[in-house]
């Protein structure tokens, strides 16, 4: 046993070393192979390579693809890339920063701005990177730093595509802006694909359509001197530009849109019905897009920030505004179509509205009262006690069950970055969020669009696009088509549908576009000074409150803030019999949604369906 | 038995010096070899990085870190290894898993395990449990292995190569694969074997190109196997990898005198293409020494293993040391375009890198095998 055992071993320990003798043998092969390899790279081939690390030197460098323009929906420009020069500086090639700059600004003015800017963008860039320091030369600055070149290794004029933005703060909101790539950024981009690109979308459409925009980088290969600038181009790839966009967007409307507001500030957003299309979208003030792109600079970033009227702040899919009477119309159609209400029953409106064994009064906007009034009546007139009883009769959950399918409390899904959903409050709501139960009062105030209701002026409108449409709801969308390249005409982007609105009366419809029409038609319509006999609108006028006045105390618009007055907001249609265009406006602060508001949503509605026709 | 002596080991009048060397178990030769090869791939990483002496320092504390490892598995016995393999391949494995599912990922490969304090690459833990596993299996029964025995060890090499492959990590699942397949080469696998895995291997990739792959993925392997066909993407790094290499000449530039680098026509200088800075400042005699050292190393790491008294010490040092070769190899090769462009650094020579601490700790391995042999009866 011992015996075998030990000529197992001495067998397998004779095996094992010759083994290790091949083995050592293999590695001296290859090792050899490798050396002989090596000496014919620098022994035989050593002239040959001397010459090219001596004469040729050979550098690949990317080039970035040309961002892809925007258009509206007309072939007008919204977004371009005009051609300047920049003085740029790569901080790695400079021996003595300071005194570079020093120089540069005896000869090229550099301001106290561009130096600030510089030093920022030089705190986040890549490394080897070249970075401005003045940008938009004239021709004469060109010239005048191309004679003196050689002085000042390390920097370089760069002629490259600037992004303008023409229409400026019109459309500022819907596009949003490029600027620089920041280290954040850096870290979720692919590295290689915008190796050559310093810029990227920041903000709307320029940042949900990255993608499309952005292109793909190509590369050059480039000779070289041994100051690292380019003597001349060996090998190209050229980089495949981004796409074009077409958007759904009328600039001549959005402008139209922006001035009818005047001074005021809000939001406005116009869709068109049949297919989703976001004709306007406003939200004022705006601000010039063009001063974040080559980086803004503090004291315009502090002021735009610091501004009371917030105008960085995109109103339009951010604002969050309690929707006011505008919602009444979607609540008397949940009644009528739940069988709580009839459209001519009547009910008593005494000026106020109590629970049952309560003492609250819960008011309506004329002290007086409207009397008797039945559905049309309560639209037209926006009686708030009728709505009170019918929120009550309904209750909480009725209420969302019905008002859910408009998408009320959710995103619309639009294509841009940053969209609020609102809220539509609800009894899990308020137990998940509050942790409280839901009382009966808060069902009232929800009746008429207040207490704990938000909507943002494009859900607003795409709800009342689908009231509109009877009940066909589609996702608003910007972009109508993308231009792939090499394709003659771009593709369109398809129509989305949501869950359509399931009303089983179709009478339902009728009547209450009949009493939404009194609301611009009727004699005590309270939007009837936009009646017109071009079109006929249908419409609901609102208004959100600000603030509570006290029980024992009376709203006097005169004698508040300006900063406290009510937001005034309409929500319309038209042409009734065949809608083209359903707009929703809000005006911070602007009062009655009648008076305020609705001319607003007339002037885009003229624009819209008069000027068309021409 | 005259070759049981234990040369390695204190006999009759040992020096001081010998005598602390052997209470740290710690191999004379193999160290000065390490320490050698260490101090020249930091002459040639000073150059290589500009001249930043903050990389010199980070470079030397992991250096630091990694001598102090292999001193530690110095002091474990091969015995202890031994019955250690199976549970550190089990572990190595189950963290793989977790790393594809769970890891995170950097340079768009998923490959490290955030474990709260510090974050851990499986992959380099399964670079010495998978030669550790294959020895302990091997060792059981008496070599050269059966057929059957074989086919399981495969089996055992397999699963981490392709839990590494699928991160992607082709680099280190190529080390990985090499490491079994060394062992069960040691372990006496027979010539008609090899010579069958050889033979059949080619009609296998002739049908695979012939009719197996779309036309961009014949591009891609012919790209991946010649670099140089595409010489904006992969192949401008071996382009100017030549350069530099070729522009060396006999002598080379100077220390600090490289121009491919400096200039930056050299990418990844101070990692994977390290050896190209060497060549260019250093010349042909430069590389000449480089691989005197490195052969020293592997000289000592075969002769270590031939000497050691158990059949697991004897596959396993023998893989170890093949390995490092194979990094050597793959680099160099790589380098100086004669092989395909995968992920292998210069071993302990290239900038940073996880792999310096497994190399010492194969190391450390090494010279516990030798350190700690006894006599054995005649």
């Amino acid at each position: 046993m011992y015996q075998s055992t030990l000529k197992d071993y001495l067998r397998e320990s004779r095996l094992f070393r010759s083994r290790a003798i091949i083995a050592a043998l293999i590695v001296l092969l290859l090792l050899l192979l490798l050396a002989l390899h090596l000496s014919k790279l620098q022994i035989v081939d050593h002239t040959h390579f001397t010459t090219l690390s001596r004469d040729n030197r050979v550098k690949v460098e990317p080039l970035p693809p040309t961002r892809g323009l925007i258009y509206d929906r007309n072939g007008v420009i919204l977004a371009q890339n005009l051609p300047t020069h920049s003085l740029e500086i790569t901080p790695e090639r400079v021996k003595d920063l300071e005194k570079t700059l020093q120089e540069l600004s005896q000869l090229i003015p550099i301001s106290e701005n561009d130096i600030k800017r510089f030093r920022r963008l030089k705190s986040h860039q890549r490394r080897f990177e070249s970075i401005p320091i003045r940008v938009q030369l004239t021709d004469e600055e060109v010239a005048r730093f191309a004679v003196n070149r050689h002085l000042f290794p390390g920097v370089d004029i760069h002629a490259k595509l600037l992004r303008d933005y023409p229409k400026k703060d019109v459309t500022a909101h819907i596009l949003g802006y490029v600027g620089r790539i920041n280290k954040k950024e850096l870290q979720s981009i692919d590295n290689s694909s915008y190796s050559g690109t310093t810029h990227i979308g920041k903000n709307g459409v320029e940042k949900y359509y990255e993608t499309e925009l952005h292109g793909e980088v190509g590369l050059q290969q480039v000779e070289v001197n041994a100051l690292g600038r380019v003597i001349r181009v060996l090998e190209n790839k050229p980089p495949i530009p981004g796409k074009d966009l077409h958007l759904t967007i009328d600039a001549s409307l959005q402008g139209v849109a922006m001035r009818a507001f005047g001074e005021d500030n809000g939001a406005a957003v116009a869709i068109n019905p049949e297919n989703g299309d976001i004709l306007a979208m406003v939200s004022k003030p705006g601000f010039d897009p063009n001063l974040f792109v080559e980086g803004i600079s503090s004291a315009d970033y502090n002021a735009l920030k610091s501004s009371e009227d917030n105008p960085l702040f995109n109103r339009a899919i951010r604002g969050q505004y309690p929707p006011g009477s505008t919602i009444k119309p979607f609540i008397g159609l949940a009644g009528l179509e739940s069988g709580v209400i009839s459209a001519t029953q009547k009910k008593f409106c005494p000026g106020f509205f109590q629970l049952p064994n309560h003492s609250h009064k819960y008011r309506d906007w004329k002290k007086a009262g409207h009397g008797a009034v039945d559905l049309y009546d309560a639209i037209t007139q926006s009686c708030d006690v009728y709505y009170y009883d019918l929120a009550l009769q309904m209750g909480i959950d009725k209420l969302t069950e019905y008002l859910a399918p408009f998408g009320f409390g959710e995103k619309t899904g639009v294509d841009i970055t940053g969209e609020l959903g609102g809220l539509l409050p609800s009894r899990e709501w308020k137990k998940k969020a509050r942790k409280q139960p839901w009382y009966p009062g808060e069902t009232l105030i929800t009746g008429i669009g207040q207490g704990y209701f938000l909507t943002t002026p494009l859900q607003l409108a795409s709800s009342t696009a689908t009231l509109a449409a009877r009940g066909n709801h589609l996702k608003p969308r910007i972009v109508k088509a993308i231009q792939h390249n090499g394709e003659a005409a771009p593709t369109e982007q398809p129509v989305v549908q949501k869950d359509k609105v399931d009303i089983k009366t179709e009478s339902n419809w009728d009547n209450m576009l009949n009493a939404m029409l009194q609301v611009t038609e009727g004699l005590r319509g309270t939007a009837r000074r936009i009646r017109n006999e071009h079109y006929r609108i249908a419409g609901k006028t609102g208004t959100a409150q600000v603030f509570t006045v006290k029980q024992e105390e009376k709203y006097d618009e005169d004698k508040i803030d300006k900063k406290m007055r009510d937001h005034a907001l309409f929500m319309a249609f038209a042409p009734a019999e065949n809608p083209k265009i359903a707009v929703a406006v809000i005006v911070e602060n602007g009062g009655h949604g009648g008076s305020v508001a609705a001319p607003i949503a007339k002037a885009i509605m003229d624009h819209h369906l008069i000027q068309d026709k021409h | 038995m005259a070759h049981y002596k234990p040369s390695g080991l204190p006999e009759s009048n040992p020096t001081r010096a010998e005598g602390i060397l052997a209470d740290l178990h710690l191999d004379l030769p193999l160290l000065t070899g390490l320490l050698l090869l260490c101090s020249f791939g930091l002459l040639i990483l000073y150059s290589a990085s500009g001249q930043d002496m903050a990389v010199i320092e980070r470079q030397l504390v992991r250096l630091g870190i990694a001598f102090v490892v292999m001193i530690a598995v110095a002091q474990v016995r091969p015995s202890t290894l031994r019955r250690w393999a199976p549970w550190l391949f089990g572990v190595g494995i189950l963290m793989l898993i977790a790393v594809l599912l769970a890891g995170q990922v950097g340079k768009g490969a998923q490959r490290w395990l955030n474990l709260g304090l510090f974050r851990f690459q499986p992959s380099e833990l399964v670079k010495l449990a998978v030669p550790m596993m294959i020895a302990w299996f091997l060792a059981e029964k008496s070599l050269p292995p059966r057929w059957s025995r074989l086919a399981i060890a495969g089996i055992m090499i397999l699963i981490p190569v392709l839990l590494i492959a699928r991160q992607p990590d082709l680099g280190t699942s190529l080390l990985v694969a090499s490491a079994g397949i060394f062992v069960l080469f040691m372990a006496g696998l027979s010539w008609r074997f090899i010579g069958g895995m050889i033979l059949t291997a080619i009609p296998v990739a002739w049908v695979l190109w012939e009719w197996g792959m779309r036309e961009y993925q014949r591009n891609r392997v012919l790209t991946f196997l010649n670099p140089e066909r595409d010489p904006l993407g992969t192949g401008y790094h071996i382009i100017q990898s030549k350069i530099a290499i070729g522009s060396g000449g006999v002598y080379g530039k100077g220390w600090l005198n490289g121009t491919q680098s400096y200039l930056e026509f050299l990418p990844e200088g101070t990692t994977d293409f390290i050896f190209a800075v060497l060549a260019e400042e250093f010349g042909f005699t430069g590389i000449l020494a480089l691989l005197v050292i490195y052969i020293f190393i592997i000289m000592r790491g075969l002769y270590i293993a031939a000497q050691a008294q158990d059949t697991f010490s004897r596959l396993l040092g023998g893989a170890i040391t093949m390995v490092f070769f194979v990094y050597l190899f793959v680099n160099t090769g790589m380098v100086s375009g004669i092989l395909p462009v995968v992920g292998v650094p210069l071993p302990l020579v290239s900038y940073g890198g996880t792999s310096l601490v497994t190399i010492m700790a194969g190391f450390g391995i090494l010279m516990s095998i030798h350190t700690h042999r006894k006599l054995l009866p005649t």
